[in-house]
């Protein structure tokens, strides 16, 4: 069974060069009913692969170069239950996005399934591996996909410009990533996670291994776009094709963040833990909160639906962030469901999104006020998606949502549940605010303002449906299906912390990887508590109140309208750090990293 | 070994990203950024440089004698690979720029947006 994971990363490759050899003869139809199979295949197997895997370690090394005398040299897939639940979910997205765009306008047969098996391959792969170097080539190859993807759309400036901050922004990052490896190279003489975890087990924490670990940390940052490192991600979502945000939004940022996560718990903690600890989870805890309310502030002021949900995409990275961060087994628990929960809620808004821009080819919501009117199954879709991402009890984003509620308690850190609330009622707000202004035509029209931000996507779609086509609307309502039943079945909890038990578990990892495998058993989690309910019900009550408030500040009093009006005011200094200019992101991430490693080498060293 | 290789690789990555910062051309920031990654050639090729050591191939000469270590030499040329294919794919964009736009500097690009 162990050799699905490696032919879960090969069969869509292998898939994906076929395609590209027979481009000449190939229609659409074809190469759109054999991604999908591709996809569902991967799906399968990644899922055939979860349950091999149950609560402990599924081993495959290459070549067959297996550990000899307790010193692994060959490179091989370590698949624990959060990898390759994450690359079922990955597989599962890229199922419904390649559904998606059967009929997505501007779509290009093969070279587009070619790309979207190349990206899914390489994020797949990246949840499987167990080799720092491996990652950093599948890591690669997911960046390399995207940029292409991305500025797919080449006759526009902004797709152009989007793909190339992205690629340049990466391509640092990848950079780091790599010097980061190789300085651990150098300390350990290891590449294989459980080698380098076994020998920092004995040599213990250095300044190089200090160093190693804030450069591998900052390229995955970049990657899932915390702030300072979040400035390419706007850009790249405003202008990337729905299916491909749906993937962008619903996994990417994400995996970024298990890279962090995998690469700590694997190999770092032996070095780091227990004297780090702490300092390691502030300052993880810090960006995540600056990053989460950061993100919900900005999405609060945006016009441009898609610009929109990129920054609530970055607001819930910093949740994840938080919650991982933690550095504990109920932190990554939490966060794995509600990676799931949420990342099907984002995906289904981006999903209608796509629809409201093949029906109607505009995403700026002023432009759209009041024309979403006919699209009553959409519209239920955006509403439930906004209620749902405002953590709606008893579904799958509230579920994760108590859960890091309950592992920041037990950290002792009070303040925390308040104000994931708050963060929560403001990316909850500006969805469903949106949606009010689109599908009900409430608030102030603008007639008369045309937005330059709409101009780079209207011409997405040249030629409108009238109707949502059934393969478009049968994927957005199995996101909303998904995001619901995360939640709905609680024995989803339990399995998510099973797996983060393992996840966290740095000696049985080791075990499983040099044989002699410990059992590890199952493990449950306490049910969400009264104050649970209150936190996250107070959430959508915020949301829906600052919602109101933002449609109807005119209509409810002066000081409503100048408590609106200043907050546009002050958010207007941020947003215009968000320029488009390369130089100034690249300036933004070598800020960053350099004030993460002077916390780190302050803290850990 | 000396830390001079080391010294070289820190050059080249802070020169290379201040380029990056401050370019005014495309096709110069992506040169910036070559510039950037020739720091990761020339710091994995000093991790596995051995004093006096040969290539690591064996043939023809002991199994005991002194050589560099591949695995570092593998992890260069991987990168080389890996980054040429970013870098072709940054260079195709740059002419699409040229192309449809009449311009690759950045900031007049992000003008246009305005």
């Amino acid at each position: 069974m162990s050799q699905l994971a490696p032919l879960a990363v090969a069969v869509p490759l292998v898939v994906a060069a076929v395609l590209g050899i027979g481009h000449a003869v190939l229609g659409r139809i074809v190469a759109d009913i054999v991604a999908v199979l591709t996809a569902a295949l991967t799906l399968v197997m990644t899922i055939l692969l979860l349950i091999h895997v149950g609560p402990g370690y599924s081993v495959y090394w290459f070549g067959g170069w297996h550990p000899r005398a307790g010193v692994a040299i060959g490179v091989a897939f370590q698949v624990g239950a959060i990898g390759a639940g994450l690359a079922a979910f990955v597989s599962l997205l890229m199922v419904l996005a390649l559904v998606y765009s059967t009929r997505f306008i501007g779509v290009q047969a093969p070279r587009y399934h070619m790309l979207m098996l190349t990206f899914m391959a390489g994020m797949v792969g990246f949840c499987l591996s167990g080799d720092l170097f491996n990652m950093f080539v599948l890591f690669e190859l997911m960046s390399v996909s995207a940029v292409a993807l991305i500025g797919y759309r080449i006759q526009q400036q902004s797709a152009l410009e989007g793909a190339l901050n992205f690629a340049v922004i990466n391509m640092i990052g990848a950079f780091l990533f790599l010097i980061g490896i190789g300085l651990v190279y150098a300390r350990t003489g290891a590449l294989n996670l459980a080698q380098i975890g076994a020998t920092l087990a004995h040599a213990g924490n250095d300044r190089v291994i200090v160093i190693a670990f804030t450069l591998i940390v900052s390229a995955f940052l970049i990657k899932a776009a915390v702030v300072p490192f979040h400035f390419w991600l706007s850009d790249a979502y405003a202008v990337a094709l729905a299916p491909v945000c749906l993937l962008l939004a619903g996994a990417m940022s994400e995996i970024g963040l298990y890279g962090i996560a995998r690469v700590y718990f694997s190999a770092f903690a032996p070095a780091i833990a227990p004297q780090g600890t702490s300092a390691l989870r502030t300052i993880l805890v810090a960006a995540g909160l600056i990053t989460a309310l950061g993100g919900a502030a900005m999405a609060l002021v945006e016009d441009h639906l898609k610009r929109m949900l990129a920054f609530v995409t970055i607001s819930f990275v910093g949740v994840f962030l938080f919650g991982a961060g933690l550095l504990s087994e109920d932190g990554v628990a939490g966060t794995s469901i509600y990676v799931l929960g949420d990342g099907f809620a984002k995906a289904l808004l981006f999903a209608c999104v796509g629809i409201l821009q093949n029906r109607l080819g505009a995403v700026g919501q002023r432009r759209l006020h009041g024309r979403g009117r006919p699209l009553c199954v959409i519209a239920a879709s955006f509403f439930a998606g906004g209620l749902l991402i405002s953590a709606l009890p008893p579904f799958g984003p509230f579920l994760g949502k108590s859960m890091i509620d309950d592992a920041a308690l037990k950290q002792g850190l009070d303040f925390v549940p308040p104000l994931l609330m708050i963060i929560s009622a403001l990316s909850g707000a500006a969805v469903l605010r949106a949606g009010a202004r689109v599908f009900l035509g409430w608030g102030e029209s603008h007639d008369e303002e045309r937005d330059s931000a709409d101009e780079e996507t209207s011409a997405e779609t040249e030629q409108l449906y009238d109707h949502t086509p059934a393969v478009m609307l049968i994927p957005t309502i199995a996101l909303l299906a998904g995001a619901i039943g995360v939640g709905a079945w609680y024995g989803m909890a339990d399995l998510a912390t099973t797996a983060a038990h393992t996840f966290v578990d740095v000696s049985a990892y080791r075990a499983a990887v040099f044989g002699g495998a410990r059992q590890l058993g199952a493990a449950s989690s306490a049910a969400p508590a009264w104050f649970d309910y209150v936190y996250c019900a107070g959430a959508v009550v915020l949301a829906v109140l600052i919602a109101a408030l933002g449609l109807f500040s005119r209509r409810i009093g002066a000081a409503a309208e100048r408590l609106v009006r200043a907050a546009h005011v002050g958010m207007e200094p941020i947003r215009r750090l968000h320029t488009g200019r390369v130089g100034d992101y690249a300036a933004a991430l070598a800020l960053g990293v350099g004030i993460l490693a002077a916390l780190m080498t302050l803290t850990l060293g | 070994m000396s830390v001079y290789p080391y010294l070289i690789a820190v050059w080249l990555f802070g020169v290379g990203l201040w380029g990056v910062i401050n370019s005014r051309n495309y096709l110069h920031l992506i040169m910036c950024l070559m510039v950037v990654q020739a720091s990761t050639y020339v710091l994995l090729l000093s991790i596995g440089y051995v004093n006096h050591g040969t290539a690591p191939i064996y043939q023809g000469i002991s199994t005991k004698a002194l050589v560099v270590d591949p695995i570092v030499q593998a992890l260069t040329l991987t990168d080389v690979v890996v980054e040429a294919t970013v870098v072709a794919l940054l260079l195709g964009l740059v002419v699409q720029a040229s192309k449809r736009f009449g311009s690759i500097d950045p900031d007049a690009i992000v003008r246009m947006r305005d």
